[in-house]
């Protein structure tokens, strides 16, 4: 395994964190009433996030899919502005236009959660054609889910970074359900790394809930990218701990199914085992991270409820540049 | 120093034009080089219809062919604009638009909004539309309307040679998501166009011809065919207002409204379906502002609505023709006449 350095450990961590926390208490938030519209948590995914976007400069890109708040976390967004956001604040990271579904943030190079499934892979093509045309390093990642993987516009990306020699990762989040129809009945084939092959790009399986198995194979995907070798294709196989959206009864989930994976094979258990057992961190300093993310969690609420709304007159703002 | 060009040369010299002077601009479609890679020559079909030959010769990094694959390389559209270029995007016909609508109205013009104002997408869709080369109904649709219809987009609709170049640059230099319609019969109309750059704005109709009895609104092709039709009233006494939209969105509502001011009827020539169309947009909207103006309904001129027929007496049967169009001119006088 490769050498990671101790801060990109304690900042991955963090990450992992935030999000949990992020997304456990919007969960109790959403149950209030109080935040307005869909919302689908990442919880349970930290370890993709994180392990990615370790690897990334704010001036590379991302396209994110509807379960987007990890992946904006992740990227640098800012935490509070995202909270405003999801409650539909005047002040929101997207001053209460996008919300949940379109949480974005261009300068820390968040192109946004994206409300069609598979809509964000064709903009990273363009993401790393751009790069190559002004001769700069920067790399595009689009995540897509299982679901994501079997549109069109998913596989036409595939092809069209292979033809075009584009510096993008493809990271398919295969939770295993897509809504939920599960991935039995809706993927041809166990394991969506194997399509790449077909475009004449490398893929790669991972266990998704493995922040280090996450982190070493995204390295060495951004490396290739950056360094002119082309596309590359990362399947995470991984779970979610809520469903689809809040309000999913998941009755189409076993008894019992989300406890058993919460109990074995959580990625913030998993990465503190790991750490702490190799003497990398200590288990205090894993605790001053957690209540430190805890207040961060507690003041974004606060100030997200106590936030003004937009004006009615704010609606026909940001259509265009100049019409 | 103007000269007479084509339609075609003079999108192909707004395309090198801004190539040369910003090099942001890059350009990508189907055979837009068409033959990188093969035995033959490099540049051999420049494009399916010959727009962007000669731009491999001078920049052959910033002109790329791409797969039969419209929503990845409209959608590369989206994510290279996003990210500081300026994509000049080929989709060969508008008829196509139905594999890749999702990257043009949910990404491209929704991106800036959904981000709150903090994402500009300067992208340009070049695409050709219209009857009249027996392509019959998947190859000749004006499909416009859809297009006016999403906020966020700008649609433009150029007549001649002359605007064909004006908006083009200026449609490259715009910082909002254009989608640019080239009326395929007109690639071979030649007319008056300046060798040096410049620019013509959005959102300002022109007055092709000045009248006081009738206001003939149109767009595209349809616009020369107005100009004869008029010519012909002229001859009867009827003299007519045409006014060339240029784009639709932005839409020139005062040029029509003060127009409308002067003659009281309204003919509007759309080569579109007439359903939720341009042509119903400006009645409509005559209608609503310059109620009190006018002196009989206003009328359209469209295309039945039906898809695009193939045997050339059908196809010929479906485009508005000047005769048609003269036909709704004197039949607006006559109402008004009994009115």
């Amino acid at each position: 395994m490769e050498e990671i350095g101790r801060d990109t450990l304690t900042r991955a961590y963090r990450t992992m964190r935030t999000i949990r926390e992020f997304e456990e208490r919007l969960h109790l938030e959403f149950a209030t009433g109080d935040i307005p519209g869909f919302v689908h948590l990442y919880a349970g995914e930290e370890a993709i996030a994180a392990g990615v976007c370790a690897h990334l400069d704010d001036d590379d890109y991302v396209a994110s899919t509807h379960r987007g708040h990890g992946h904006a976390i992740a990227k640098g967004c800012d935490v509070k502005g995202m909270m405003l956001e999801l409650f539909g604040k005047r002040d929101g990271l997207c001053r209460g236009k996008g919300g949940s579904m379109h949480i974005a943030d261009v300068e820390k190079g968040m192109l946004g959660a994206n409300g069609i499934v598979g809509g964000g892979p064709p903009m990273v093509c363009g993401v790393g054609l751009s790069a190559k045309v002004r001769g700069t390093n920067q790399v595009g990642i689009a995540f897509v889910g299982d679901g994501g993987s079997n549109q069109g516009t998913f596989l036409e990306s595939l092809n069209l970074s292979s033809v075009w020699n584009l510096p993008s990762v493809f990271v398919v989040e295969n939770n295993g359900y897509a809504e939920a129809t599960s991935s039995q009945f809706h993927q041809g084939g166990i394991d969506v790394a194997k399509r790449a092959d077909g475009f004449g790009l490398p893929g790669v399986v991972i266990d998704g809930h493995d922040f280090f198995a996450v982190y070493e194979a995204a390295g060495e995907a951004v490396r290739r990218a950056r360094s002119g070798g082309g596309p590359s294709l990362l399947e995470c196989k991984v779970n979610r701990y809520y469903g689809h959206f809040e309000g999913d009864q998941q009755t189409y989930r076993a008894p019992g199914e989300v406890e058993e994976i919460r109990a074995t094979r959580d990625c913030l258990d998993r990465f503190t085992a790991q750490v702490t057992g190799r003497g990398l961190i200590d288990a205090d300093e894993l605790s001053e991270i957690d209540a430190e993310v805890g207040a961060l969690i507690e003041e974004a609420v606060a100030e997200a409820r106590a936030a003004e709304l937009p004006e009615p007159d704010d609606v026909l703002t940001d259509v265009y540049v100049r019409y | 120093m103007p000269r007479k060009i084509t339609y075609l040369q003079a999108v192909n010299e707004a395309l090198l034009g801004e190539m040369r002077r910003d090099p942001s601009v890059v350009v990508f479609g189907e055979d837009v080089v068409g033959g990188a890679g093969a035995g033959g020559e490099m540049d051999a079909w420049g494009g399916p219809m010959g727009a962007t030959k000669g731009i491999y010769d001078e920049f052959p990094e910033r002109i790329l062919d791409a797969p039969i694959s419209e929503s990845a390389f409209i959608g590369a559209a989206v994510g290279a604009s996003a990210s500081g270029l300026r994509p000049v995007a080929e989709l060969m016909f508008v008829d196509f638009m139905g594999v890749c609508f999702d990257q043009i109205f949910n990404q491209a013009a929704k991106l800036r909004y959904m981000f709150g104002g903090k994402a500009r997408v300067p992208l340009v869709i070049r695409t050709t539309f219209g009857a009249g080369i027996r392509a019959a109904a998947q190859h000749s649709e004006c499909l416009y309307p859809i297009f006016t219809h999403i906020p966020g987009l700008k649609v433009v609709v150029p007549s001649n040679p002359y605007d064909a170049k004006g908006l083009l640059v200026r449609a490259i230099r715009d910082d909002d998501p254009v989608i640019f319609f080239e009326n395929k019969v007109l690639y071979g109309m030649e007319g008056d166009v300046p060798e040096e750059l410049y620019t013509i704005p959005f959102g300002e109709a022109n007055v092709v011809r000045d009248g006081d009895d009738v206001t003939i609104v149109a767009l595209g092709r349809m616009v020369s065919l107005a100009d004869h039709a008029a010519e012909q009233l002229a001859e009867d006494g009827i003299e007519c207002d045409v006014i060339d939209l240029r784009t639709t969105s932005p839409l020139d509502e005062e040029t029509i409204y003060e127009s409308i001011e002067r003659t009281g009827r309204l003919v509007v020539v759309d080569e579109a379906n007439p359903r939720c169309s341009i042509a119903a947009d400006v009645c409509s909207l005559v209608a609503q502002n310059c109620f009190s103006d006018l002196k009989g309904p206003p009328r359209t001129v469209t295309a039945p609505h039906t898809p695009v027929p193939f045997s050339p007496v059908l196809e010929d049967a479906y485009v508005p023709s000047p005769e048609r169009i003269a036909g709704a001119v004197r039949e607006s006088v006559g109402a008004a006449a009994t009115a």
